[in-house]
């Protein structure tokens, strides 16, 4: 296949026709953060934390094509206020309270607040009501850390496909819903080994009787930054289920 | 409510997917039909919809959930939505809706204890030349009094039905103020597809090239290389769609057209189909716009009896083509293409597929599609009857002919008016007897405020490009009340799927109530200009790209607007109030001490 170039920061990244700006860079080992995209899912757009520069012009790098000769930009100061800011958004518009949160330090919203140095939420929470979801045997849906991702919507369709989960609502109201006539987890054929429960990158979704199995302080994030080791899905493929 | 007999649920649903040949694609026809029978979408008959369609549960909830018009709980049996825009705000909406709430004994957005009524706000249904206006079932009334009010809280009380209240409650009016080449002149439905098969299809699309026609439905994208590349994209089948979302604040020109000169745009449509070589036409129609379905069908038919629509139209073997109306169920995002496609589609109203490519190549089903708004499909049935000269000998350089523009707000005579392009704000509003303007909201919510200094701006794509939404507010208006609306207007709106538009908007309300209540500073101001920004820059569609223009355009031409409502005494100050918030500790501890207060 032929190879075209575009450059990153200045680096000369190769491409093979198709391959989106995000692909590049994994496959070059350049680290673009990211929540909604996932290398093994189609890509979604949805987050727009991986905002990136592109002949001056911002786009996301999860579902821009590369193009020869593209100029990219992806480590600037510029970039990393506004990816900032979408996290703070993130933050304040659930109920992220990091130290009672059984999924921190393997948690890559969190990772990457701290990666893109916030502080502070910045903005004005919301503190919207959510309800928690453990009627599951095996697995609890606390919806208060949702970011709207639908990672577990796509795995749930595209790998296990049993559509357990989807969206409903609509702008700030929008919200993920299981696939039940009650609306509960346990009325689905849900299970604890689907891909839908693996894919989660924050702690909406969560496996029972694993929160401190490894106890905090020594969690994946909690040794090496997110730009070093990546997802928690590719630096440890069963990282989800055993960190909990 | 009166409970509903849950056992017909099924049988019912099964009835209604059956009309539908059991086709996914009409899902939004599918809830209407359920909605209007049990004034909402019971649970059951979304189990009953995915059993029947075979389809996730989760999935019809999410596309139910999505449509603002689509309601989980019983409604009252008279469903009554107020227009929440700026414009009939102005006209005493507020107070109106305050009259009617209180005279029904119901609270907003809850059905009465007994069922009978619920009363709602929802954005603009394109009423603001005679507004306010409300919908009551789906159906518009228009020019609200408070006199028409008693008598509706009347007929509501005596439980008369919609089908025997007064009909001029039921009126709109047309409000022609001006007329040019497209409103203008006689028009004989059919007479442009003659035109057209005389010359033939290249030709006929040379012709519109030649004319120099944009489309009207915002980004002016040429009309003819948009039929062009659909046609020459090789595909099993193409698709037309007109574009009659109209969900821009202010804007009311497509209904006019709909209302009045349905067979231009129906023709244009079909001129499109034979051109592109599409069997099948789809009319989104705005569910706000529900009132003009069954003229619309009536056209249809006249139009398939006579031969303009169907199989070998006009005699012509293999020239076949029809046209089927999709009704929409609340939601400004779906007039943007992408978002619209999935709404035809039976999905949630998300503009998911980030072009390219483009819907012209791969749009309804994968298929390639030409999407055009009302206006451009009416105007290309003009060039065809009238040729392209007529056309682009009016206009600018750049922009051909003329445009409509729904004009309401402060002046003496609102309505549709057809100017040429390349007209200025002035000329405008002198011709529709605007007096004393402070500013003009061109283009809605998501378009350009424009100060006096402007006003010899022209109205073109090379200078002030217009969507045909024109609200003018006169010195003795508080532009706060814009900035708020509007802000309300884009939190209801984003559709939710990306991060900046769906949180963004929401924070940006945040600042501008600060302001409202007196309590903002210079630093929100900053706050709420790089907050601007970013929506801007990193939003996933159009909606969020132009969702903080009308920030940005009044802090930069009218700043007093915040200045003036700075806290005193202070360029900052806390984003709540400290001392209110220790309320709830006092009162728990029952302290009333100065120490106990800030
Ligand atoms: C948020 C948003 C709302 C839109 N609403 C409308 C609309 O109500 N009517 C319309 O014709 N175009 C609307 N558009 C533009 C359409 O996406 C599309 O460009 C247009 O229908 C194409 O028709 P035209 O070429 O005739 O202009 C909207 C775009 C966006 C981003
Ligand atoms: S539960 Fe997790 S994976 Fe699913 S949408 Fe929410 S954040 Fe994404
Ligand atoms: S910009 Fe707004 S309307 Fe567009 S996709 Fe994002 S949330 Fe939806």
């Amino acid at each position: 296949m032929t190879q075209y170039d575009i450059t990153i920061d200045g680096q000369k990244v190769s491409f093979t026709e198709g391959q989106t700006i995000m692909d590049a860079a994994l496959a070059a080992g350049i680290y673009i953060p990211h929540l909604c995209h996932h290398p093994e899912f189609a890509p979604h757009g949805s987050c727009r934390v991986c905002t990136v520069t592109v002949n001056g012009r911002n786009t996301t790098a999860c579902n821009t094509r590369a193009m020869p000769d593209q100029v990219v930009l992806n480590n600037t100061k510029e970039l990393e206020a506004t990816r900032r800011a979408i996290v703070q958004m993130l933050f304040v518009e659930g109920n992220h309270l990091c130290p009672g949160c059984e999924k921190t330090g393997n948690c890559q919203l969190q990772a990457i607040g701290y990666y893109v140095g916030m502080l502070t939420p910045h903005y004005t929470h919301f503190y919207p009501i959510r309800a928690v979801d453990a009627s599951h045997p095996d697995v609890a849906i606390d919806f208060n850390r949702c970011i709207l991702c639908e990672l577990c919507v796509r795995a749930s369709r595209d790998a296990d496909h049993k559509n357990v989960f989807a969206l409903s609502g609509r702008g700030l109201k929008t919200h993920l819903i299981v696939n039940s006539p009650t609306g509960k987890l346990a009325d689905t054929n849900f299970a604890v080994t689907d891909k839908a429960a693996q894919v989660c990158p924050v702690g909406a979704i969560l496996h029972k009787r694993q929160a401190f199995v490894i106890p905090i302080g020594e969690r994946l994030y909690d040794r090496q930054p997110i730009n070093l080791v990546g997802d928690l899905a590719q630096s440890n493929p069963q990282g989800a289920t055993t960190h909990g | 409510m009166s409970s509903i007999d849950l056992t017909t649920v099924r049988p019912a649903v099964q009835a209604i997917v059956h009309a539908y040949h059991g086709k996914s694609t009409h899902l939004l026809q599918m809830l209407w039909r359920v909605q209007e029978k049990y004034s909402y979408i019971p649970e059951l008959a979304i189990d009953s919809l995915a059993g029947e369609l075979n389809l996730p549960r989760a999935q019809i909830a999410g596309v139910a959930g999505f449509y603002s018009f689509f309601h989980q709980q019983p409604r009252g049996q008279y469903d009554i939505l107020f227009s929440d825009n700026i414009i009939e705000q102005m006209q005493g909406k507020v107070e109106l809706m305050a009259y009617m709430l209180k005279k029904l004994g119901v609270q907003c957005g809850q059905p009465r204890p007994d069922g009978r009524v619920t009363v709602d706000n929802t954005s603009c249904i394109g009423m603001s030349d005679q507004g306010p206006a409300i919908l009551i079932n789906g159906h518009t009334i228009a020019r609200l009094t408070k006199s028409r009010i008693d008598t509706i809280v009347d007929l509501i009380n005596y439980q008369v039905t919609l089908a025997e209240w007064p009909k001029e409650f039921f009126e709109v009016h047309s409000n022609i103020q001006r007329k040019h080449i497209l409103l203008g002149g006689y028009f004989e439905a059919g007479s442009a597809l003659q035109v057209m098969l005389k010359k033939g299809a290249d030709l006929s699309l040379a012709e519109l090239g030649h004319s120099g026609l944009r489309g009207c439905g915002g980004a002016g994208f040429k009309t003819e290389s948009k039929w062009l590349i659909c046609r020459n994209t090789p595909a099993d089948e193409h698709i037309v769609i007109c574009n009659a979302d109209e969900g821009e604040p202010g804007t009311f020109k497509d209904r006019i057209l709909m209302q009045r000169y349905a067979d231009l745009m129906f023709e244009g449509m079909t001129l499109c189909g034979y051109i592109i070589n599409a069997k099948k036409g789809f009319l989104y129609l705005r569910g706000e716009y529900r009132f003009l379905l069954e003229s619309l069908e009536a056209v249809l038919d006249r139009r398939r009896k006579d031969g303009l629509l169907g199989d070998n139209i006009l005699d012509t073997p293999g020239f076949s083509f029809d046209i089927e109306i999709h009704l929409g169920a609340g939601g400004y995002i779906c007039g943007a293409e992408i978002a619209l496609i999935e709404s035809i589609e039976g999905n949630r109203g998300i503009p998911r597929r980030r072009p390219p490519p483009f819907p012209v190549t791969q749009g309804y089903l994968g298929k390639p599609t030409v999407v055009n708004n009302v206006e451009t499909f009416a105007l290309a049935t003009k060039v065809m009857v009238d040729g392209a000269e007529r056309f682009n000998t009016l206009g600018t350089a750049q922009s051909k002919g003329t445009k409509l523009i729904s004009i309401s707000g402060d002046c003496d005579r609102p309505g549709i008016y057809e100017f040429p392009f390349g007209i200025t704000v002035r000329e405008v509003l002198e011709a529709c007897g605007a007096q004393e303007v402070q500013a003009v909201q061109n283009s809605g919510a998501a378009g350009y405020c424009i100060s006096p200094e402007e006003f010899d701006r022209r109205l073109c794509f090379e200078d002030l490009n217009t969507t045909g939404s024109f609200m003018i507010f006169n010195r003795t208006r508080d532009l706060m009340d814009l900035v708020r609306n509007f802000a309300n207007f884009f939190v209801h709106e984003s559709c939710g799927f990306c991060t900046p538009c769906r949180v963004g908007t929401s924070l940006l309300q945040q600042y501008i109530e600060k302001f409202v209540s007196g309590n903002g500073n210079a630093y929100d101001l900053q706050e709420m200009a790089t907050l601007s920004h970013l929506i801007k820059t990193t939003s996933h569609c159009g909606l969020g790209m132009t969702a903080a223009n009308y920030v940005q355009d009044t802090m930069k031409k009218f700043p007093q607007l915040y200045q003036k409502r700075f806290k005193s005494g202070s360029s900052l100050s806390p984003s709540f109030d400290l001392d209110a918030a220790l309320n709830e500790a006092r009162k728990l501890t029952k302290r009333t001490d100065a120490s106990a207060h800030l």
